[in-house]
């Protein structure tokens, strides 16, 4: 079996992988990292949204193998240790979750958002970018506001996580 | 998903030597059609040839009277290219619209061409702006590069490489998108490039993107909103599924074409 | 209302949050089992088919193959058929006509994803490639999947035992008062409608692991459940796949359910069944392709209705007929939603003197259709309020008028149909929601629409529901198989922790919080030392679950009941170490006091007194803190409310854009004001999408044609605004904490006011869900040929 050697949320890991792997599959069946889910299998639901290189991608439709060489960061490496990124502490504050299931793709997504579009972010903006990113519970409007106020709260400078 | 070999070639010529010598090879770009094929098990290859490791072949710039987009260069990298942006900002504008952010991120524009998918963004507007296809064997002008559905001119192991655009006076590019997939129900894309107004329908036809003859005609009054009222686009050749019949994706070209030109920039 | 602190009534940030948002939540699939296998199913590709032969000799010798099992394999282990749990009887006497479902298909296949067999590997890629190999010899049947035609003489019979493929022909109500209201009418509005059919789409596919142990010969299972003894009550007692008291069913985090996890599936009997036989864990979950294919899908009615009016607006009565499609097979509570859960909410909030309503309920080559999200009271709902928005335009009345002209406004109430309202105050919600979206700017606001080519809209929807579904013994002389109380524990642990241990689930209802208040606010301790237990068989004795808005008025009262007994043992205690009579002992913000003293005990200290035993008499009381209850309601909760929605169209498109959404509604007390807004977003959000994007369409050969997000549209964020929320209190009478369940109504109300804003904007009537950019547009092409030949 090939081997894949890659950085995941700070730490080199190599794996024998069969070339079949996604590499959702590696990070939840080798790594045993299951922050990252699956919702879907056409690439539209976004549970499985992670970052490669500091883009989001959905990591449902990449191989394993695509990821030679790649810095990537789950769900679980974006806090700094015990302190919350200011993504993660605006969904609850906001209450921009229910089951949870979709919550780390959408936070990811929502990292990889502000990051190219700013801090100041308007309602009709983050709508268009969840394009990629379904949730069933919420109807949007709680994640809208947690996007938001994290979008300012990432401005006021709080420390990101373990990759860029 | 069936098994395969996995290559990762580091240049454009060790990957024609696999795609020559491998028993039924596939290229892999970015991976947003072909993956999801693979895992539903619609298609499947004894060799999947991954592009990545290819240095330059993301390359965007202006040559010449040409804008120049390489194969791998990301739905992303085209939608926030300042270069794309200033030359052919109509299709940059349409790179954005393609898929999600995700998926941009990953998905290139040669992958696009390659798969013609019919309810893609780029085939409509290589059409209409007269672009060439430049391949690991030759140049192939778009009127002749997209062969119906999910067909191309490319032959056995042929690569895209780059795309070369004729930089338009004006273009603009409106879509209407399927609410599920949210790939194009219609879109169309209108160039005007100084010898009269090229038009292009995709996401309707039943072959896949093609020419609109009405629209060009309209448009022969001058490249304006004005010159398209009381067209009539034929329902005949388009398709009809459960998103939409014929005659309203006829309806939607003629709405969309008028969206495009006043969008024109 | 508000309070602050953790309470009743304040906005606690959820407890489970922490490990949702950093990636540490445990759902079925993040859990592997030592020596685990996958399992793979094949699945028909037909839609109606005898099976003559399965031959399976290649696929098991394939690599890393487990096994290959099928039907036949099950039916030699005399494993029991799935079974509904809710017998109706037709209106002739007779009783409904359930057809065989087994596990795995016998002789027959019924829907396109229906199981034939199933491949357990060492890897999930092995156990597809070998199900690739497997030959399966069908003959193909004819197939009929719409429900209109299912009854024809010339379609295809599904079941052996159910003619004209049908299960039941229901009735309800007073046919002749009905009839007699009819003739007296001044006006009849008259609809006809199809409410369509859904895929619940839970973001979490449903899953499975069965696991056995050999030396205690005990069985668990890990499953997506929304009620996890339910599953094990049903696959002990009827599909005898293990019994009762060595099986353990384990709901860990659950992504999202909607109704659509209540039920017991095949593929989770499979599991079980299969590691017992295998003596190997077996797993399995969903793609996102199987849950479009087996998840029990939604509505799917065809209506006919009439209302009959007084020249005043009146309404005399109500006939209604429905054709409900059940699917291919009976799934767990199907039969009760067509009838109990949708006839008897017919009345709405109007005082209707007779109602009359036929179910009848078919067969059909397609995916079973259970509860999702409402069940059956949208549907009635979608009735009521089409006709309510019709008959106003049709009389010229404000529409706002007519309902008000027709509101109960005395409580209780008891309708024609069955349910006795117990309160509600529907003026006060239509008053709050006219305000709040600004219906007198309309008119404004639609010239002004004008004025940039575009068609604006305002829909209403004054809805009621029945939820905190219960009470046991009005549900069992209905039909169903189960009583719908609730149980609960509560452990006071030495150190004054409490552990609430629940039979309701949480599958993103934030239980473990809004539980958690409750308890804090009743103990006077801090919301901390509260954790709350539940989805777990061995560690709850005994729960029904969370389906039907059940859990604040079910689930919490047996709470209440269970901290009722605490209190009175502890205050036994304190009393003997206070030395006070315990009829003299006051319990105040977690303190014993003595009345009239200033002698007290903290709650922590009469905990640990419990648990020594030292100071008091442990032959009078018995030592330790815990204390269980059971709890059955008398009533059924009525929430209530009023939805207002103004739509914007495109004419040139058919587009439709949500541009105001208001909701006020009434759900009685409110634990947790944030959670329940969240609830009614996402309620609604569900609801648009069935009034404006989803569909499960099936062709004419019943192969399912929206078979992945490709075709079938999920609500994304940008199809939605944000939501103007607004609340009314009338304190439910039945429950002591006077609460009435909130997950459901935005469901409810949501679909019918989104299209009568639709028809509003667009000055027609004829507009079929999902109100597409391609229906609307034609229903606007199709009111202009009118326009011009009448003029």
């Amino acid at each position: 079996m090939p081997t894949v050697t890659l950085k995941v949320n700070g730490k080199k890991h190599s794996v024998d992988v069969d070339p079949r792997t996604l590499l959702v599959q590696l990070l939840r069946e080798h790594l045993r990292l299951t922050g990252t889910h699956v919702g879907c299998d056409t690439s539209q639901c976004g549970a499985c949204v992670v970052h490669v290189n500091g883009r989001a991608v959905k990591s449902c439709t990449m191989f394993a193998l695509s990821a030679e060489g790649a810095d990537v960061l789950t769900i679980e490496g974006l806090a700094n240790g015990s302190a919350l990124h200011p993504m993660q502490e605006a969904f609850r504050e906001n209450h921009g979750l229910q089951c949870g299931f979709c919550t780390p793709g959408m936070i990811m997504s929502a990292v990889d958002m502000v990051k190219r579009k700013g801090n100041d972010l308007d309602e009709e903006t983050i709508r268009h970018e969840l394009e990629g990113n379904l949730c069933r519970c919420t109807g949007y409007h709680n994640i809208v506001k947690s996007i938001a106020a994290g979008a300012k709260a990432m401005k006021s400078g709080a420390k990101t996580g373990k990759a860029a | 998903m069936h098994s395969f070999t996995y290559h990762r070639p580091a240049n454009i010529k060790a990957a024609q030597a696999l795609l020559a010598k491998a028993k039924d090879a596939k290229v892999l770009a970015g991976g947003q059609t072909l993956i999801p094929s693979l895992k539903l098990r619609l298609t499947s290859y004894d060799n999947i040839v991954d592009l990545k490791a290819i240095k330059g072949l993301d390359k965007i710039e202006v040559k010449g009277k040409n804008l120049l987009i390489g194969a791998l260069a990301t739905h992303s990298a085209v939608a926030t290219s300042a270069t794309v942006k200033k030359a052919i900002p109509a299709l940059a504008n349409l790179a954005s619209m393609i898929g999600d952010p995700a998926v941009r991120n990953l998905g290139t524009i040669g992958g696009s061409i390659a798969n013609n998918d019919p309810a893609a963004d780029y085939p409509g507007a290589l059409l209409a702006l007269d672009a060439t296809v430049i391949t690991s064997k030759r140049k192939i002008p778009a009127d002749k590069f997209f062969k119906g559905l999910f067909e191309t001119a490319l032959g056995k192991g042929e690569i895209v490489l780059q795309v070369s655009f004729p930089i338009p006076r004006k273009a603009g590019y409106a879509k209407f998108p399927n609410p599920a997939s949210r790939f194009a129900l219609v879109g169309v894309f209108v160039a005007d490039n100084g010898k009269g107004a090229r038009a292009a329908v995709t996401g309707a036809g039943e072959q896949g993107a093609f020419r609109s003859k009405e629209l060009e005609a309209a448009l022969k009054k001058g490249f304006k909103p004005e010159s398209l009222a009381g067209v009539k686009v034929s329902a005949s050749g388009l398709n009809s599924d459960i998103h939409a019949a014929a005659d309203y994706r006829a309806h939607l070209i003629g709405v969309m074409a008028k969206r495009a030109i006043e969008a024109a920039a | 209302m508000t309070s602050t602190g953790t309470g009743i009534g304040a906005a606690v940030r959820r407890k489970e949050d922490q490990r949702f948002i950093t990636g540490e939540g445990h759902y079925t699939d993040d859990i592997n089992r030592e020596g685990q296998t996958y399992a793979y199913f094949l699945r028909s590709p037909h839609p109606h088919a005898t099976i003559r032969k399965i031959d399976k000799a290649k696929a098991e010798k394939m690599p890393g193959v487990v096994a290959v099992l099928t039907g036949a394999e099950l039916a030699a282990d005399k494993i029991g058929n799935l079974i509904c749990g809710w017998a109706i009887t037709s209106k002739d006497g007779s009783p409904m006509n359930m057809g065989p479902h087994p596990a795995l298909a016998q002789g027959k296949v019924r829907h396109v994803g229906d199981q034939v067999a199933v491949v357990i590997a060492e890897t999930l890629n092995q156990a597809k490639d070998a199900a690739a190999e497997i030959r399966v010899d069908y003959g193909v049947l004819p197939a009929v999947a719409d429900p209109a035609k299912a009854r024809d003489p010339k379609s295809p019979q599904i079941h052996d035992n159910a003619p004209r493929n049908t299960i039941y022909e229901w009735s309800l109500g007073d046919a002749q008062a009905t009839e007699a209201a009819f003739k007296n009418a001044k006006h009849v509005t008259k609809l006809k409608l199809v409410n369509n059919r859904l895929i619940p789409n839970a973001i979490e596919p449903r899953a499975a692991i069965g696991d056995y142990d050999a030396g205690t010969d005990s069985s668990t299972l890990w499953v997506t459940s929304q009620n996890p003894h339910v599953h094990r009550l049903v696959m002990a007692a009827f599909m005898g796949l293990a019994p009762e008291n060595k099986f353990r069913v384990i709901a860990p985090d659950v992504g999202g359910a909607f109704g659509s996890k209540i039920f017991i599936y095949a593929e989770e009997s499979v599991c079980l069944w299969a590691a017992k036989r295998l003596k190997r864990p077996v797993r399995w979950t969903g793609d996102r392709s199987e849950s479009f294919q087996t998840d029990a899908h939604g509505r799917d009615h065809v209506t006919s209705a009439e209302l009959a009016l007084d020249a005043a607006g009146k309404i005399l009565g109500l006939r209604v007929h429905t054709i409900a499609n059940l699917g291919a097979y009976m799934s767990t509570f199907s039969s009760s939603v067509p009838t109990y859960l949708y006839a008897t909410l017919l009345s709405g909030q109007y005082d209707i003197p007779a109602i009359y309503c036929e179910v009848d309920a078919v067969y059909t080559n397609t995916v079973p259709v259970d509860a999702y999200r409402g069940a059956g009271r949208p549907e009635a709902c979608f009735v009521i309020e089409r006709l309510m928005e019709i008959s106003a335009r049709e009389l010229h009345m404000d529409p706002a008028e007519l309902r008000r002209k027709n509101f109960i406004r005395k409580f209780p109430h008891q309708t024609p149909v069955i349910m006795a309202y117990d309160i509600g105050d529907y003026d006060a919600a239509l008053r709050k929601a006219l305000e709040i979206a600004d219906v007198k700017g309309f008119g404004h606001r639609k010239q002004e629409a004008s004025r940039r080519g575009k068609l604006l809209g305002l829909g209403y929807s004054t809805y009621i529901e029945a939820c905190g579904i219960a009470p046991s013994a009005a549900v069992g002389s209905l039909g169903a198989g189960v009583g719908l109380w609730e149980s609960a524990e509560v452990r006071v642990n030495p150190t004054g922790s409490v552990e609430i241990l629940t039979g309701s689930h949480s599958h993103g209802q934030g239980h473990e919080t809004t539980f958690a208040q409750l308890v804090s606010e009743r103990l006077g301790i801090p919301i901390e030392q509260v954790s709350i237990v539940h989805g777990d068989t061995d560690k709850v004795q005994f729960g029904m679950g969370t389906y039907g808005s059940r859990s604040g008025p079910v689930g919490m009262t047996a709470i209440v009941k269970a901290l009722d007994k605490i209190e009175a043992k502890a205050k036994k205690i304190a009393g003997h170490l206070l030395e006070a009579a315990p009829g003299d002992i006051e319990f105040k913000n977690g303190k014993f006091t003595v009345a009239g003293t200033d002698k007290s005990l903290a709650f922590g200290e009469v905990a640990l007194a419990a648990y020594v035993g030292h100071k008091f008499p442990t032959h009078e009381i018995e030592p330790g803190l815990k204390e269980g209850s059971f709890y059955d309601p008398t009533n059924f909760t009525f929430p209530s409310g009023c939805h207002i929605c103004e739509v914007e169209i495109d004419p040139e498109t058919g587009k439709t854009k949500i541009a105001r959404w208001t909701a006020v509604d009434d759900f009685g007390v409110l634990i947790n004001p944030m959670i329940v807004e969240g609830q009614v977003h996402g309620g609604i959000a569900q609801g648009i999408g069935q009034a404006l994007l989803e569909h499960c369409i099936y062709d004419e050969h019943a192969q399912l044609v929206t078979g992945s997000y490709m075709d079938y549209t999920m609500p994304r964020a940008d199809d939605l605004p944000s939501f103007k929320i607004g609340i009314t209190v009338t304190k439910c009478p039945s429950n002591p904490l006077g609460v009435k369940g909130c997950g459901e109504a935005g469901a409810i109300a949501a679909p019918v006011a989104l299209i009568n804003a639709v028809t509003d904007a667009i000055g027609s009537e004829d507009i079929a869900m999902p109100a597409t950019a391609q229906t609307v547009w034609q229903a606007i092409q199709k009111t202009h040929r009118h326009r011009r030949a009448a003029e």
